[in-house]
């Protein structure tokens, strides 16, 4: 383990401390799930706070309506101080534990590592294909991605960094469910993972009541829950795209990148080829993820740009900006490529985009799309409690 | 502001009074002045501790389960002021307490179902979503939408009034003092708890030892300002609502999680390790209104609630950690109480308590026998290491001193006339409805209807 193996006493001692106030008064318990689950302990370690932290959105509903936030002497900032605790907790679960370190000046090691995958990916191209492939302009346009990377060469990079990706989310899962499991232990039922599913998918806990959270200032508002969901579908969406276009060229063999759709297969007119229209479905789910991942992160940025400072741990500024600004960065650039592939400009976009979509990849267990794997494990433990843990204490 | 305008209304105080009679009046067409002592951070007064309001109701109603009636909420209201009410006030207050919920949410406060823990008042009391100072934040809304005048770190420190009618204030901001006119004025400053001279002079030097639970803001002045300009007065300057609360609050501002919640699972002792009250008296939430005058009439205005392991995580856990022990002598010495006399206390009612089934959601009749005072409910022998205590000190949570309103909320002047534009809602008026005692959650009830009422009556006054 390295030596963020644990949460800063002083970061446990504050949270301990939070938490026996919030405790006490349990006023915000119908924003979220965090106050329920606290109210099912009356003392808190540091892997109740680990599971608390993870539980919460940073709606910050709960600071506006503290009566004992700052300048009050009681000095309560509840979401910072969990966000606080979140970020430890990233590097905690970190695998392999060296790469913790990552997580700081995160926003850097996001930009120094999309640099290195692209020029990765440019000294694949130059030496798959030769300087005359990278820069002609191809003018057919089955063939014109590929000439430009062997398609065999981009799985086997893509593919490996798969692998390694999924390992590490596991790892860092595993870890999460670990730390936080408790003395009582209780087994997962398949309903608890169905609601906990179900809770990550509808961002359940990021409405407030009903009419959305304070976000990012005291109004109430779902404009954060919507942009969010337009960055999770939108990734969703091109996670499947490309899947589908695997699947179509290894198991159907449809090689070569997918037509885009025309107008006329679009609207199923009679006597359009609807095999056409099958086999542009990877662009149909590519294009609406990426609108989705452009106005997804763009929103949510600027929503960031407008938030509360008091509310803010900034240390995660990086970290935050860096994953948004790749996601977007991602689709935009993919969006190019289409847009440019018969031009001499193919070649450069497309080292731009499998770059940063690479470096959005290798970053990904090091950076914010983290929050996703133990927020949907701490929503997990969540629903396995409600229906085995009793609130504890009454009036 | 303009300091040149002549406002409609001016509202003194920023909690709920205030702000229900702020937005009631500017939705009733007057031009609003809202003057709040307090600076934004602190805004709120007491409204921004709270977390819920006593409704009536017919039948079941949004986050309200069943019914609760005029007659039951009569009655339980009886019980505890043991008829010292203006009834008229009192009865027209829980009638309109039935649109209460609803004119709220129309200003934008959300409710929730009742909180964990509090399951007994669902029927009765309606929570706010997020509490008091979620429910102070959304009226501030949306007075500020409706063009509501609002200025911060104002404390209004004179009043002209002649002849029962009020012309102008002067209050001082960052040092400075100002005038403003206004042709109604709505008083809705809270009580007088936040002045501790003013204490000492109803309680003596006693209240030296009081906490106050709320804001440090409520110090009486327009209260005493207006009683000076010929309003006459309800209530006795030592009724009040106080609970006992652990002993290491702040002075002021510490608000709900002070709250020590175990007094009748266990027994109290006051300084001199001796038990003054049946601690099973009844449920907690109807008797914890009571233990903080009980606390006050001992030595030093300090009692120690002890219990042990058996009753730890069974009842509201309290901010400040218990002083624990493993035996009654040990515990003494931490509490600087005598150890023996300590030891005997617990001794004698452990030998007094009775045999039967012990359950905290009913009156279990678990009594002491031959055990003066008595524990008459959950008596449970103090057995089972570790031992714990809290220490506890009268919390005052607001006073009834105040000015005698009508039903339009109009002030009345010492010669049972009402006065011609001044208006009063909220602490500052509670002592009309409660002589004495208190039921959880009408504060904000009559703050809201009063509040509402001075609202509309001032619009009303200064239109026609
Ligand atoms: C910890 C706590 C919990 C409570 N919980 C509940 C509950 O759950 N339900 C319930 O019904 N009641 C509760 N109460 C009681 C409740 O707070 C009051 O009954 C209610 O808030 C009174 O509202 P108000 O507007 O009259 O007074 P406040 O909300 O206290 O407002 C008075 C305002 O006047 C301002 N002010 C004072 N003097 C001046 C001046 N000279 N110039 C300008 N402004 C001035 C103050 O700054 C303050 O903003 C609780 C009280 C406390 C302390
Ligand atoms: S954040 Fe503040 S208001 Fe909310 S539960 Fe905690 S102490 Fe109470
Ligand atoms: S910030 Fe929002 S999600 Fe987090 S604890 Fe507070 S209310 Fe819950």
């Amino acid at each position: 383990m390295s030596k963020h193996s644990n949460v800063s006493p002083e970061l446990v001692q504050e949270g301990e401390r939070i938490m026996r106030i919030c405790n006490a008064c349990r006023y915000c318990e119908g924003f979220c799930a965090v106050f329920p689950a606290m109210e099912r302990r009356l003392t808190f370690e540091e892997s109740d706070l680990n599971y608390l932290a993870n539980l919460c959105h940073n709606c910050t509903e709960c600071y506006y309506a503290c009566q004992y936030a700052p300048p009050q002497e009681f000095e309560l900032n509840f979401p910072k101080t969990l966000a606080e605790i979140r970020l430890e907790t990233y590097r905690k679960y970190a695998w392999p534990g060296m790469f913790a370190e990552l997580f700081h000046k995160n926003g850097l090691v996001t930009g120094v590592v999309t640099a290195a995958s692209m020029i990765v990916v440019l000294a694949v191209i130059l030496g798959s294909g030769g300087p005359a492939s990278f820069l002609a302009a191809h003018s057919d346009v089955k063939g014109a991605f590929y000439a430009v990377m062997s398609h065999e060469a981009m799985v086997v990079t893509f593919g490996i960094v798969a692998v390694l990706i999924a390992t590490a989310f596991a790892i860092g899962f595993v870890r999460f469910w670990k730390d936080t499991e408790g003395k009582a232990a209780p087994a997962v039922t398949p309903g608890a993972f169905v609601q906990a599913l179900s809770d990550t998918l509808l961002l359940r806990y990021l409405d407030g009541a009903e009419d959305g959270c304070a976000y990012p200032d005291e109004t109430p508002s779902n404009v954060r829950r919507r942009f969010h969901h337009a960055t999770f579908y939108g990734f969703a969406l091109c996670f499947a795209a490309t899947a589908v276009g695997t699947v179509f060229h290894y198991v159907l063999g449809w090689e070569g990148p997918p037509p885009i759709p025309t107008v006329a297969s679009l609207l199923g007119r009679p006597g359009a080829p609807q095999l056409e229209l099958l086999r542009s479905l990877p662009v149909i789910l590519g294009s609406l993820g990426g609108i989705g991942l452009l106005i997804g992160p763009a929103g949510l940025l600027w929503l960031k740009t407008r938030r509360n400072s008091l509310l803010v741990d900034h240390r995660q500024n990086g970290m935050d900006a860096g994953f948004l600004v790749l996601l977007f960065l991602a689709s935009l650039t993919g969006f190019m490529l289409t847009a440019l592939r018969e031009t001499t400009f193919s070649g450069p976009v497309m080292v731009a985009h499998l770059g940063i979509v690479m470096g959005l990849f290798l970053t990904m267990p090091y950076g914010k799309f983290v929050h996703g794997i133990y927020r949907f494990g701490a929503l997990l433990r969540n629903a396995v409690e409600k229906s085995t843990m009793p609130t504890l204490g009454s009036e | 502001m303009e300091f040149s305008k002549i406002y409609d209304v001016l509202v003194i105080g920023g909690g709920n009074a205030a702000l229900c009679a702020a937005i009631s009046a500017r939705r009733s067409g007057a031009s609003v002045l809202v003057l709040e002592s307090a600076p934004k951070d602190f805004r709120g007064g007491n409204s921004r501790h709270t977390r819920n309001l006593r409704c009536m109701h017919k039948a079941p109603m949004a986050v309200l389960t069943d019914a609760y009636t005029e007659e039951e909420y009569w009655e339980d209201f009886m019980k505890v002021t043991g008829g010292m009410t203006n009834e008229p006030l009192a009865r027209m207050a829980i009638r309109q307490s039935e649109t209460c919920m609803q004119w709220m949410m129309q200003q934008g406060i959300r409710f929730q179902p009742s909180l964990g823990g509090t399951l007994h008042l669902s029927r009765t009391n309606a929570f706010f979503l997020g509490g008091g100072k979620a429910l102070v934040n959304a009226l501030y809304r949306t007075a500020e939408s409706l063009g509501v005048e609002i200025e911060y770190g104002s404390e209004v420190r004179e009043l002209k009034i002649t002849d029962g009618r009020f012309t102008s204030a002067l209050f001082s901001r960052r040092g400075f003092s100002h005038e403003v006119r206004a042709k109604a004025l709505v008083a809705a400053s809270g009580g007088f708890q936040a002045n501790i001279p003013w204490l000492k002079k109803a309680w003596g030097d006693v209240a030296e030892n009081f906490i106050i639970r709320g804001t440090p803001y409520s110090n009486g002045n327009i209260l005493r300002l207006l009683m000076e300009q010929g309003a006459k007065t309800v209530g006795d300057p030592t009724q009040c609502h106080a609970v006992a609360i652990d002993a290491r609050a702040p002075r002021f501002d510490g608000g709900i999680i002070t709250r020590v919640d175990c007094v009748s699972l266990g027994i109290v002792v006051n300084k001199n390790a001796q038990r003054f009250y049946d601690e099973g008296e009844d449920f907690w939430p109807k008797r914890y209104a009571i233990w903080g005058r009980l606390v006050a009439g001992q030595p030093d205005q300090i009692g120690y609630s002890i219990i042990d392991s058996k009753a730890m995580g069974t009842f509201m856990p309290p901010v400040f950690p218990p002083v624990e022990a493993n035996s009654i002598r040990e515990l003494a010495g931490l509490l600087k109480l005598d150890p023996a006399a300590l030891e005997a206390t617990v001794n004698e009612f452990n030998g007094a308590v009775q045999p039967g089934a012990f359950d905290h959601a009913i009156m279990d009749k678990c009594a002491t026998a031959g055990l003066t005072p008595p524990k008459t409910n959950w008596a449970r022998r103090i057995d089972k290491p570790p031992f714990y205590a809290y220490p506890l000190r009268p919390g005052i949570t607001f006073t009834y001193l105040g000015v005698a309103v009508n039903e339009s909320a109009k002030v009345i002047m010492q010669d049972d006339k009402p006065s011609k534009n001044i208006y009063a809602a909220g602490e500052i008026m509670a002592g009309n409805i409660l002589g004495k005692g208190y039921l959880a959650g009408i504060g904000m009830t009559i703050g809201t209807i009063f509040g509402r009422i001075a609202g509309e009556e001032a619009a009303r006054y200064v239109k026609a």
